[in-house]
């Protein structure tokens, strides 16, 4: 019943390209980022990231969990919850260092507005105790906390994902139906809620698990289908459509006015259903196209986003602070194109060369004499993370 | 183009004057393209009161990016370069811009004020001016959206035009602040409610691309926000002519 053993290289793969866009999208103006998902259909490398994450998490836990039973294997998911949270702690304080020098370089009359954002640093008291409780959460640095509730919660909902597992996704939808009904999220300071609402978008985690543990398999003779196909790449190319009017405003006038009415808000914050089915639709041809044993994978110009794909969480942090890094150059040195694509380029060859490192280490602490940590897969199995 | 310019000015201080001279000169460079100013909604009360009562009064509402700081401000702020512009391309219509500017207010702090400000000031045409605050506070989009709904709405039964205005391009912060879903649910309220959108934010990225202005400069200099204000004024100036089906003197001055 289970997926076969051995990691998928493919999710390392699409992982590290999502960390790519991830970075290249939170680099203001860049016009590196026109080539990224989110400008050619409703999802972007949130939802891939995210499901990528949730497959892992269960494909990783899901085994120790069978193994060495629910309690160890759920203290080694909240582990790695704390771990996550240290690192967005750490891209917090990154972020008071390029506010604070925002604050006091900057004075442009026209923009005395926008310099009401460091209102937050006149009362360090409560700000900086609101982002340690994940309230307050500065743009960009919105991902990690959602990642930190979701595996929080993962270890009853993997116990279950493995006995029960049509009954696990049934939960999640209903939680994500629900949700919707009755508008629940989690309160932000100092307003709002939550940019990505852990109530929907752990539809999209938990579904990654139950694929992991068999229910893409189970799923692959409908998945597969070439009604199934041809459905998602009509979608695909619907959405690439209405995507192509929010940038040549003159389109516009083409999208009937009943189908605005019905499609819009696309609601990021609550992963709209919309989003949703672009995802999937991404993940049928993807599956279809790009086979588990495709040569590519092994080749050696794959690996760069394989090996960041593998060290997921701290190429995740290191792309924020790169893509804080690269809007620094951008505004300090020149917005020449030419600068926003060497910024691009560096930023990505960094991260692969971080990765690289990484797993150098990795591999080094596995050979040493006396070590344990193959035992303890809280990140490593077969070479990747959770 | 500069004879009407200083014609109008002629009464203003000889500082004033001076700098209208870089105005008119400037001019030539804030081009916007037609895409981004013109579209297919109108304003019929704008177009009734010019044409029966040759009167026009706007409100401008908004918040702190619709001012300029310093004893010049008042007159620099693109609400009386809107007027100037509006007095000059319509010479026997009576243009009259009040400010309602409240700093630091959300869109819903703003949408509660509508009603009384119609009230007050009986406008033709209300340029509602906002997003840059709730971008900062990162408001709930639907909560933001909603009291745009609601402003607009209030608007509209008052018997007064709407144009929305999105906020600012400002490269130096918009990785702390992010517009993107504010600026979305702007442009999807104007469409349903068939509002014309200003779309700042768009128009002053092109004038930061085409170089037409350098938006990443610090300092305290007031020149480089006088400039930009007095394009912003002159483009309103040209959407509400355009969306209005006004007659207008020059029509390319106002671009």
């Amino acid at each position: 019943m289970h997926a076969p053993t051995g990691r998928d290289l493919r999710l390392d793969f699409f992982r590290g390209i999502a960390l790519w866009l991830i970075f290249l999208d939170h680099i203001p103006s860049n016009l590196v980022a026109w080539g990224t998902i989110r400008n050619y259909g409703f999802s972007d490398a949130t939802e891939i990231f995210v499901f990528v994450s949730g497959y892992t998490a269960a494909f990783v836990y899901g085994k120790e969990m069978r193994e060495r039973g629910f309690i160890i294997a759920g203290a080694h998911i909240l582990r790695r919850a704390w771990q996550i949270y240290v690192a967005h702690v750490f891209l917090f304080a990154i972020y008071l260092a390029e506010i604070s020098y925002v604050a006091t370089s900057f004075e442009n009359p026209l923009y005395a507005e926008e310099m009401n954002i460091l209102d937050f640093l006149k009362q360090p008291d409560v700000t900086i105790v609101q982002a340690l409780l994940l309230k307050f959460k500065p743009s960009n640095m919105d991902v990690l906390p959602l990642y930190i509730i979701l595996l929080l919660l993962f270890p009853p909902i993997l116990w279950l994902l493995q006995f029960r597992s049509s009954l696990a996704l049934g939960a999640s939808v209903l939680l994500y139906v629900l949700t919707w009904h009755f508008n629940w999220n989690m309160p932000s300071y100092p307003s709002g809620h939550w940019y990505f609402n852990p109530f929907a978008w752990q539809l999209l985690f938990v579904f990654g698990a139950w694929c992991a543990l068999g229910g893409a398999q189970r799923l692959s003779r409908v998945s597969q289908s070439p009604v199934t196909v041809s459905i998602a790449a009509a979608y695909l190319l619907f959405a690439f459509v209405i995507s192509l009017t929010w940038y040549l405003p003159g389109m516009s006038q083409y999208v009937p006015h009943w189908l605005e009415e019905l499609i819009y808000p696309i609601d990021k914050v609550n992963l709209d259903v919309l989003r949703f089915a672009h995802f999937l639709a991404l993940a049928v041809l993807t599956v279809r196209f790009v086979p588990r044993d495709w040569p590519l994978l092994k080749s050696w110009w794959a690996w760069p986003p394989i090996v960041c794909g593998q060290h997921s969480l701290e190429i995740f942090c290191l792309g924020v602070f790169l893509s804080f890094a690269a809007h620094f150059a951008m505004v300090e040195v020149s917005t020449a194109v030419w600068v926003q694509f060497v910024a691009s380029g560096v930023g990505i060859v960094v991260m692969v060369a971080v990765a690289g490192l990484l797993g150098w280490y990795k591999r080094a602490e596995e050979r040493s004499p006396g070590s344990r940590r193959r035992k303890t897969p809280d990140a490593d199995l077969a070479g990747g993370e959770a | 183009m500069k004879t009407p310019v200083a014609a109008a000015l002629a009464g203003l201080s000889a500082a004033l004057l001076a700098l209208a001279g870089t105005v008119a000169a400037e001019g030539q460079r804030c081009e916007v393209p037609d895409y981004l100013l013109f579209g297919n909604n109108e304003l019929k009360h704008v177009t009734e009161a010019v044409k029966k009562d040759r009167r026009l009064t706007i409100a401008v509402v908004g918040t702190g990016s619709s001012i300029l700081a310093g004893p010049d401000g008042p007159l620099s702020a693109y609400p009386a370069r809107l007027e100037e512009a509006l007095k000059r391309r319509l010479p026997s219509v009576a243009v009259k811009v009040v400010t309602l500017v409240r700093t630091r207010m959300s869109a819903e702090d703003l949408a509660r004020g509508m009603a009384k400000w119609l009230v007050d000031e009986k406008p033709d045409l209300v340029i509602w001016q906002t997003g840059t605050v709730d971008a900062i506070r990162r408001i709930e989009p639907d909560d933001f959206r909603a009291a745009l709904e609601e402003g607009v709405e209030t608007l509209h039964k008052g018997g007064a035009d709407v144009i929305l205005m999105n906020m600012q391009y400002s490269p130096r912060t918009d990785i702390m602040i992010a517009p993107g879903p504010y600026a979305d649910n702007m442009r999807v309220v104007a469409q349903q409610h068939e509002v014309p959108l200003f779309d700042r934010l768009a128009i002053m990225r092109h004038w930061s691309e085409t170089g037409a202005f350098d938006l990443y400069a610090a300092g305290k200099d007031n020149v480089l926000a006088h400039r930009v204000h007095d394009c912003i004024g002159r483009s309103i100036a040209s959407m509400i002519i355009d969306a209005a089906h006004l007659r207008s003197v020059d029509p390319k001055a106002g671009q």
